[in-house]
């Protein structure tokens, strides 16, 4: 056939392309592209005829599926035969959770093939479209400079979006999926399989005495050590900022220097420090008490059960020592940035220095920082390491499902998931701060300037 | 007359005693929360010279200060080997994070594509997810791929998890470096990577500071994942090696941890020290992007 005023209507490569990737882009004389396309067909074909076995009589999916089919049939069914003992021996049974994220990651791979494939259909379809109109046919070169003046954007994001898929997605996936399956540690593969149980776990959680008093109990502490943390340590901080920075004081420097060190200091080792002060045999807080006479007894700072806010007291003291300097530093930088004519004009009208920070500093800081306020409290919602490092959740509360009088829902999650092995509740409770964070944040964000531009 | 003279010196005086008063008092309170916040340090610092190992004993000024428990974190313990664990992931995790994020983030900030809005929106979303939530996945997937006890796949693990939020923290910063230089560039003929690294990375140092120092810090932070993915003596992290320390119910190792709490803080602390300025400059930023 000439080349030369032959019309084809678009439709024959991108259809010659959906059945072998690239032909369409053959037809349409750009044989590198092709060849590459059909290379990524090659690729996934490939992978599932090599990982499986199909040139078999007795075909089983089980036993022969590839990559892909066997991964989507493992998310679907999580196995069908456990590990048993037969009088061969053990013999070798499915792994649902293995399964069940290998089905993950199958299908997202699969997905990323199937992205590929609608690209070269596309492609035929719009080269052959361009050249019906034109005349004209970009060699390969050409092309791949054009896409990369075109796909740029996309092109330099590959790396983000290939760790974000399988680093941040993938496990969010797994850990979403998990609630809706019966996957707990009296029901461990492999020598059981985990069945999918629609909402039961969220039922049951809703239901049982125990668990809802834990939930509520947990959740409602949650709230209270996020407001009480965030708050502490946002108004000392800025109580520190004004008095850091006020005109009477000389050696701000060394003041700054010695305050800001909770900050510098990493973390995990100040709270160890203070657990180990705060240790209700051993440690020196207590034994100092004894020593100036404020009292006879050792006091269990952190894990009498008969007075849990004692532990909370402390834990938020704790976390102020932490905290405040952040604020201290962030709150300072803010009030040096404002111009100091505001001032000079209140002293002219005759202001009180009381006055001066009531209607200028303190709006101007707030104003600025309050958005913090929000990223502070989710945070603190998440303090994970507080707990874990410093109070371990207790003083034990035992009409809690395995949770202390100090746990956050995080840290709860934390236990139930590696000490109780109760992933499927685990996850379960992961979806629900996923979504009170979540709203909070999408809350908070769809009020600002930032989302209106974009 | 002569009344009202001595009512005025006294007004003055009250005045000025009441002056000298705050300021009395704000000093008194700096002086108390610096020893506050002096109490602990000291407290560790001194534990560490102390000549018993005991939790019991130990105090601020030790009466025979001794070295001997730094020599025996380095001759009984891995303490070295941890210590250039932890610096390789946090440079590793430094260098690449700096590199994903901004690309990501300049992209983000400069190009109008498809899919775009959704992506801001699932970075925004995935960010509020604690990353260890998903840890069984990660877990699963690296035995899988046999990436356990591997020192590269914790890395890359960090990597992942710090895209969403610094990418949203840099987005932010990007957008306030105005388009039109980008634009004046563009007519001059440079590429977009070299206007990327020629005018925007020279305009965003203060940020890229930041991210730096921020994703450096992480992995000397985190104890989760090392414990999680690590298996082995030799690839331990520092926080790992220093928490099993004294997570014993026995705490006869405290002053080994004193000593290794004290050779962990003090660079990490005089670091911070002198980036504060960019550190506050970046939260600031942060916080202005509303």
């Amino acid at each position: 056939m000439s080349s030369q005023g032959v019309k084809i209507n678009p439709v024959i490569p991108s259809c010659m392309s959906a059945v072998i990737w690239g032909a369409g882009q053959v037809l349409n004389k750009q044989y590198f592209k092709g060849l590459i396309f059909f290379l990524f067909q090659c690729l996934f074909v490939g992978v599932e005829l090599f990982t499986g076995n199909y040139f078999t009589y007795d075909f089983v999916i089980r036993e022969n599926g590839g990559f892909f089919v066997k991964g989507v049939w493992g998310l679907v069914t999580l196995g069908t035969k456990p590990r048993q003992m037969t009088l061969a021996g053990l013999t070798e049974g499915d792994h649902s959770i293995v399964l069940m994220i290998s089905g993950i990651i199958a299908a997202l791979i699969f997905f990323i093939f199937i992205a590929v494939l609608c690209w070269n259909v596309s492609d035929a379809f719009k080269t052959r479209k361009e050249y019906n109109e034109t005349g004209k046919i970009l060699d390969t070169r050409d092309y791949l400079t054009k896409l990369w003046s075109s796909m740029f954007h996309y092109i330099v994001m590959l790396p983000a979006i290939f760790l974000l898929i399988f680093l941040v997605l993938m496990p969010i996936l797994f850990s979403f999926l998990v609630a809706f399956t019966n996957y707990t540690k009296a029901n461990m593969p492999p020598s059981n399989l985990v069945r999918w149980v629609g909402f039961n776990n969220f039922k049951s959680i809703l239901t049982l005495s125990a668990w809802s008093r834990t939930f509520v109990g947990v959740f409602t502490w949650t709230i209270v050590w996020a407001v009480l943390s965030t708050a502490t340590c946002f108004f000392g901080g800025f109580f520190q900022a004004v008095l850091i920075n006020s005109d009477r004081i000389k050696a701000k420097r060394i003041f700054r220097g010695i305050l800001i060190l909770p900050w510098a200091i990493p973390g995990f080792i100040s709270l160890l420090v203070f657990k180990t002060m705060f240790n209700g045999q051993f440690g020196p807080i207590s034994q100092f008490l004894i020593d100036i006479g404020l009292t006879q007894t050792r006091i269990a700072w952190l894990t009498d059960s008969g007075n849990p806010n004692l532990a909370r007291a402390v834990l938020v003291l704790v976390n102020l020592w932490l905290g405040f300097p952040y604020f201290m530093a962030l709150m300072s930088g803010v009030m040096t940035g404002i111009s100091k004519e505001y001032y000079e004009a209140a002293k002219i009208d005759g202001a009180t220095s009381s006055q001066e920070f009531w209607n200028i500093s303190f709006p101007l800081v707030m104003r600025s920082t309050a958005p913090l306020l929000i990223m502070s409290f989710s945070s603190n919602f998440n303090n994970f390491g507080v707990i874990y490092f410093f109070t371990e959740g207790g003083p034990i509360n035992p009409s809690y499902q395995f949770a202390g009088y100090t746990d956050l829902l995080i840290s709860w999650i934390y236990k139930l998931t590696l000490d109780q092995q109760l992933y499927s509740i685990a996850s379960v409770m992961s979806i629900l701060i996923f979504i009170i964070v979540g709203s909070i944040a999408i809350f908070n964000f769809r009020r600002t300037k930032a989302f209106k531009e974009m | 007359m002569g009344k009202r003279k001595n009512d005025v010196d006294l007004e003055n005086r009250k005045a000025r005693i009441k002056n000298r008063m705050t300021t009395a008092l704000i000093y008194l309170e700096l002086v108390v929360v610096s020893l506050i916040v002096l109490l602990p340090v000291t407290w560790i610092v001194g534990s560490s010279f102390n000549h018993t190992s005991s939790l019991a004993t130990s105090s601020i000024i030790p009466k025979n200060p001794t070295l001997d428990h730094y020599i025996a974190l380095f001759q009984e313990t891995d303490f070295l080997k941890w210590y250039g664990n932890t610096l390789k992931i946090a440079v590793g995790n430094m260098l690449a994070s700096v590199v994903v994020t901004t690309l990501t983030a300049y992209v983000f900030s400069r190009f109008r594509f498809k899919g775009r809005k959704g992506g801001l929106m699932t970075i925004l979303v995935l960010q509020m997810f604690p990353s260890f939530l998903g840890m069984t996945a990660i877990y699963i997937l690296y035995l899988n791929f046999n990436l356990l006890d591997n020192l590269g796949a914790l890395t890359v693990t960090y990597i992942a998890g710090q895209i969403p939020y610094n990418t949203w923290l840099m987005k932010g910063y990007f957008d306030g470096i105005p388009q039109s230089l980008d634009e004046a560039a563009m007519l001059d003929g440079a590429s977009r990577l070299r206007i990327f690294y020629q005018i925007i990375m020279p305009l965003a140092v203060p940020m890229i500071t930041f991210l730096a120092v921020t994703t450096f810090m992480s992995p000397w932070m985190d104890y989760i994942f090392p414990r999680l993915l690590i298996s082995s003596d030799k690839n331990k992290t520092l926080a790992v090696g220093l928490f099993e320390m004294i997570n014993g119910n026995t705490n006869n190792n405290f002053t080994m941890f004193a000593a290794g709490a004290v050779m962990v803080a003090v660079p990490i602390t005089i670091l911070y020290m002198c980036l504060q300025k960019y550190l506050i400059q970046g939260i600031t930023a942060g916080a202005n992007k509303e």
